[in-house]
C-alpha cells in the first residue's frame, strides 16, 4: 500500500483578529485521509473552512493545532519537501497582470528548481492542453476570467505534481469549458495525479469524484465514497411528465410515494426505501397514463448536501 | 531542493525583479539622477566657492560620496520594500513562491539581490554624473567596493523587513519619510561630524548610516571621523542582525501568513 497523498489529523485553526486576540475558529478538529490516486471533493457552504484547510496544507496559513502529512512527509518536519508534491490552484486570482502568460508558468517552474530548458517545453504542452497556447505572449491582464483560471491550472501543473489541489477552479467558467476542464482533470487523475477539489457545483463533484467530504462550520459532517454519501439520502424526489391529465384516482393509487401534483400533466413522487420507480410507472399505466419523461429534482449529491448541512446547522 | 534547484529558484526571483526594474526605468533610475544633479549644481557650482574647503578638500568633493551613498541607500531600500510589498498586497503573487519549496533564505537572497543590483547601478550612475562637476578622488578602491555592497545589502534587508511587516501602502511610505530620510541626512552626507557640537557627535554614533558614509568617504578621500575597522565591525554586525531578523519573519510567516 502506498502512502496516502494527504493525512490530516485533528486539524484546528483559529485566525488571529486585529488586536492579536483569537478570532474566527475556522477549523475545529478535522481528520481526513486522501489516498494516492483519489479524486476527492471537499464540499461545504461558504465559510465552512475549505480554503483554510487547503491553505494549511499548501503553506499559506499557519495551523493552530493538529498534524498534516503529504505523501508521508510531516509539514512540521519538512514542509519544503511536502510542497514539492503539491500543485495548487487558489480560489482567488493571484497572477501578476503585467506578466505574460508564458512567463507566469515558466517562472513558477523556476520556484520549484526546474531549469528553463525543461520548463519551456512543459509550459508549451500545458498551454496547448488548456487552450491558452494562442495567448501565450499576451499579458495575463488581457485574459478573460475563465482563461485566467485555466492559466492558474497550467501554473499549478508545471512541476508535474503528484497531488493537485483545486480551490473552486470552475467558478465563473462557462459550461463548455467546464466540461473540457473536467475531461482534462479526469485524464490526469487516470494518469496518476491525486486530486483534491472544492466546488459549489455539486453536479461537478458527483460526476468526478471517488470520495467526498462535507465540511460545515469547521468540522467534517460526512466523509466517504460517493456511494456512501449518496446513501444518506433515503428517498429521492422524481418528476414525471405524463401524456395525459392526472386523475385523483391515479394519485390515490400512488399513495406511499407521497405524490404531488405540480400541474395537470406533471407530478412529483418520492422513491427509495423499497419503493422503486417501475412500480409507480406500472400503477400510472393501469390508470391509462403514459409516463413520457422522468427527471430528478436536483442532483442527488445536492440533496444530500442540503439535508446534512441543514441537520448540522440545527444541531 | 538540491543546490542547483535553489540556484534556479534564486535566479527566477532576481530575474523577475530585474525585468521589472528595467521596464519601469523612468521611475527606478531617473529620480536619483535628477536629485544628484541638483545637489551637485547647488553645492558645486552655486554655493561651493562660498562654503570653501571642508577637512581640507573642496566641498563638492566632500559631498560626492555622500550623494552616491544616498542614491544607493534609497534605491536599495525602496526597491525591496516596494517589490516585496506589492507582491504580497496587490496581487498576492508572493503566494506563488510561498507554495513552492523555495526556502526563506532563498527568498531573502533573491529580493535583496534585486535591491543590491539597483542600488549599485544607480550609485555608479551618480558617481558618473559627479564627474561632470568635479574630478574623482580615489584612495582605496577596495574600501569603496566593500561599502557599495554593505550599504546596498543593509538597506535592501531593511526594505525587505519593512515590506514584510507593512500592512498597507502607508506602511512602506512612512518609514522612508520619517525614519530613513532623517537618519541619512543626519548621518553626515553633507558634513563631517567633527563640525558638530560634542553631544551631537555622540548621538551620530548611534546612527548606522554615519558608519556607512564615513567609511565610504574614506575610500575616496582617505580620511574618516572614526577608524575604518570600527565602521566595518558595526556594519557587518548590523547586516547579520538584519539577515537573522528577515529570516525569522519569513520562517514564521509573521506579516505574511495568517
Ligand atoms: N484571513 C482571515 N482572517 C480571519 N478570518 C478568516 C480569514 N480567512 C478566512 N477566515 C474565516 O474563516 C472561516 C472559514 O473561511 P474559509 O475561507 O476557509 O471558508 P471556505 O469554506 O473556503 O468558504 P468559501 O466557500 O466561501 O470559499 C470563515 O468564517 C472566514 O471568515
Ligand atoms: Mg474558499
Amino acid at each position: 500500500m502506498s502512502q496516502p497523498a494527504l493525512e490530516v489529523r485533528d486539524l484546528e485553526k483559529t485566525y488571529v483578529s486585529e488586536g492579536g486576540r483569537p478570532g474566527t475558529k475556522a477549523l475545529t478538529g478535522v481528520t481526513l485521509t486522501i489516498e494516492a490516486g483519489d479524486f476527492f471533493s471537499l464540499l461545504g457552504p461558504n465559510g465552512a473552512g475549505k480554503t483554510t484547510l487547503i491553505g494549511i496544507v499548501t503553506g499559506l496559513v499557519r495551523k493552530t493545532a493538529g498534524k498534516v502529512r503529504v505523501y508521508g512527509v510531516d509539514i512540521d518536519e519538512d514542509h519544503e519537501k511536502a510542497k514539492t508534491f503539491i500543485g495548487v490552484v487558489p480560489q482567488e486570482l493571484n497572477i501578476n497582470i503585467f506578466e505574460k502568460v508564458f512567463d507566469i508558468v515558466v517562472n513558477q517552474a523556476g520556484y520549484y528548481g526546474i531549469p528553463r530548458s525543461a520548463a519551456i517545453p512543459r509550459t508549451e504542452e500545458l498551454l496547448r492542453a488548456l487552450g491558452l497556447y494562442e495567448k501565450r505572449f499576451d499579458k495575463s491582464q488581457t485574459l478573460s476570467g475563465g482563461m485566467k483560471r485555466r492559466l492558474m491550472i497550467a501554473r499549478a501543473l508545471v512541476h508535474n505534481p503528484r497531488f493537485l489541489v483545486l480551490d473552486e477552479p470552475t467558478a465563473g467558467v462557462d459550461v463548455e469549458l467546464r466540461r473540457g476542464m473536467w475531461d482534462y482533470l479526469q485524464k490526469i487523475n487516470k494518469e496518476g495525479t491525486t486530486i483534491l477539489l472544492t466546488t459549489h457545483y455539486l453536479e461537478e463533484a458527483e460526476q468526478l469524484s471517488k470520495h467526498v467530504a462535507i465540511v460545515n462550520k469547521g468540522g467534517i459532517i460526512a466523509h466517504g465514497t460517493m456511494r456512501d454519501i449518496l446513501s444518506h439520502l433515503k428517498t429521492e424526489t422524481i418528476f414525471l411528465d405524463l401524456a395525459g391529465t392526472i386523475t385523483d384516482n391515479a394519485l390515490g393509487d400512488l399513495k406511499g410515494y407521497h405524490p404531488k401534483k405540480i400541474d395537470p400533466t406533471t407530478i412529483s413522487i418520492e422513491i427509495g426505501e423499497g419503493k422503486g420507480i417501475s412500480d409507480a410507472i406500472v400503477s400510472l399505466h393501469g390508470n391509462g397514463l403514459q409516463v413520457q419523461t422522468v427527471r430528478a429534482q436536483s442532483g442527488k449529491l445536492e440533496e444530500v448536501f442540503v439535508k446534512l448541512t441543514k441537520e448540522d446547522n440545527a444541531a | 531542493m538540491p543546490l542547483k534547484g535553489l540556484l534556479i529558484s534564486f535566479w527566477t526571483i532576481v530575474r523577475k525583479d530585474l525585468v521589472r526594474i528595467f521596464r519601469i526605468w523612468p521611475q527606478t533610475f531617473l529620480p536619483s539622477i535628477v536629485t544628484s544633479v541638483l545637489y551637485f549644481l547647488i553645492f558645486g557650482a552655486f554655493l561651493g566657492s562660498r562654503i570653501g574647503d571642508l577637512e581640507g578638500v573642496p566641498y563638492i568633493l566632500f559631498v560626492v560620496p555622500g550623494m552616491v551613498m544616498l542614491a544607493i541607500m534609497m534605491n536599495a531600500y525602496n526597491n525591496v520594500a516596494f517589490s516585496f510589498f506589492s507582491s504580497k498586497f496587490f496581487m498576492r503573487t508572493i503566494d506563488e513562491i510561498l507554495v513552492s519549496p523555495t526556502p526563506p533564505w532563498v527568498i531573502i537572497a533573491g529580493f535583496v539581490t534585486g535591491g543590491v543590483v539597483r542600488g549599485i547601478l544607480i550609485g555608479l550612475l551618480v558617481l558618473l554624473v559627479s564627474l561632470i562637476f568635479t574630478p574623482l578622488a580615489l584612495t582605496n578602491i577596495l574600501v569603496i567596493i566593500a561599502f557599495f555592497f554593505l550599504s546596498s545589502v543593509i538597506f535592501s534587508l531593511a526594505g525587505l523587513v519593512n515590506g514584510v511587516y507593512a500592512k498597507s501602502i502607508d506602511g512602506i511610505n512612512i518609514v522612508p519619510t520619517f525614519v530613513l530620510t532623517p537618519l541619512i541626512y543626519l548621518g553626515g552626507i553633507f558634513y563631517s561630524i567633527n563640525t558638530l557640537p560634542g553631544f551631537w557627535q555622540i548621538v551620530s554614533q548611534f546612527n548606522p548610516v554615519f558608519y556607512l558614509i564615513d567609511g565610504f568617504r574614506y575610500g575616496f578621500l582617505g580620511f574618516s571621523d572614526v577608524p575604518l575597522a570600527l565602521s566595518l565591525t558595526v556594519l557587518v554586525a548590523l547586516t547579520a542582525f538584519l539577515v537573522g531578523f528577515a529570516w525569522y519573519l519569513l520562517k514564521t510567516g509573521l506579516g505574511l501568513r495568517q
